[in-house]
């Protein structure tokens, strides 16, 4: 039931970001512009490794209630192993915006998207570490089938960064004001 | 009962099959490369915006629904859980719904 509260109070804290970001869509009056610098194909990718890590995460927490050592081990850590290659791809993406000349300072675009991203990718963040921590619970054998919970929880709030970024890439990413989007 | 349909006991409530979990995971990404060529048909001009849109956001809708119910287990968990997420989850989407009336649909009001 706390997951599950914590999970709705974030809820608001998302909806709150993704409507400043789609009130101020477009209405940027300096570049760089969204169809300007968004990578499409390299987000589908990332976007396709978090949903991935999502299925691991469901098989590791499987392992974990079965009581089956090896499986929880393998797929907690393939979750984070997931996790971290997003948050890479996302740095990458910061680097490559910043490096375009787009800074939290730069725009509306710049500052409503970097603050988005940048508040889901920290979540990203702590879930990583939470799994990582599971996982060395579980070499440890410290983490048995009484423990599921546990492991449940986690995931909880895993497949939650998931729905929110699932709704970022829709609505941040493929949905684009009008104009000329570049290719 | 077969190991197919065999569920895992957990917290008095069952838990999908991996198959499930799997055949749910190879959905979500079809439904992400749909979104991806969805994109791309509209930049060509292949598929007006009118189209595009909606079928980007009925996409993701169903990703949406498929995690939640599916990975995150509401579907087989108390319905208590199910009221805790979608009151705070309709708040938000009203909250996204109704700063976009207002500023983007009614141009009149100052950003």
């Amino acid at each position: 039931m706390g997951m599950w509260t914590l999970i709705g109070s974030e809820c608001l804290l998302f909806g709150g970001l993704i409507a400043t970001y789609m009130v101020y869509d477009g209405r940027s009056v300096t570049g760089p512009y969204p169809h300007e610098i968004l990578d499409i194909p390299l987000t589908t990718l990332s976007t396709f490794v978090l949903l991935m890590s999502s299925l691991a995460m469901v098989l590791g927490l499987q392992g974990v209630q079965e009581g089956n050592r090896k499986k929880a081990i393998t797929w907690l850590f393939s979750t984070a192993a997931l996790g971290t290659v997003f948050l890479g791809f996302q740095a990458y993406e910061f680097t490559h915006f910043y490096g375009l000349g787009l800074t939290l300072e730069q725009n509306l675009f710049g500052s409503t998207f970097f603050v988005l991203t940048g508040f889901h990718g920290a979540h990203v963040l702590v879930g990583v570490l939470w799994l990582s921590a599971l996982g060395f619970k579980a070499i440890r054998h410290r983490l048995g089938p009484n423990q599921a919970v546990k492991v449940e929880v986690a995931g909880l709030y895993w497949h939650f960064v998931d729905v929110v970024w699932i709704v970022i890439f829709t609505l941040v990413y493929l949905i684009h004001p009008p104009g000329p989007p570049v290719l | 009962m077969s190991s197919e349909s065999r569920e895992v006991m957990h917290d008095q409530h069952t838990h999908p099959t991996a198959k499930t979990y799997i055949g749910i995971g190879i959905i979500l990404a079809v439904l992400t490369a749909i979104e991806f060529a969805l994109y791309y048909f509209e930049v060509w001009g292949w598929l007006a915006r009118g189209i595009a849109m909606p079928s980007l956001v009925f996409l993701s809708t169903i990703k949406f629904i498929l995690v939640v119910m599916f990975y995150m287990h509401l579907k087989f968990d108390s319905r208590v859980y199910t009221g805790v997420f979608l009151f705070p989850l309709a708040l938000g989407t009203l909250v996204i719904i109704s700063l976009i009336i207002l500023y983007r649909l009614l141009p009149h009001i100052p950003v």
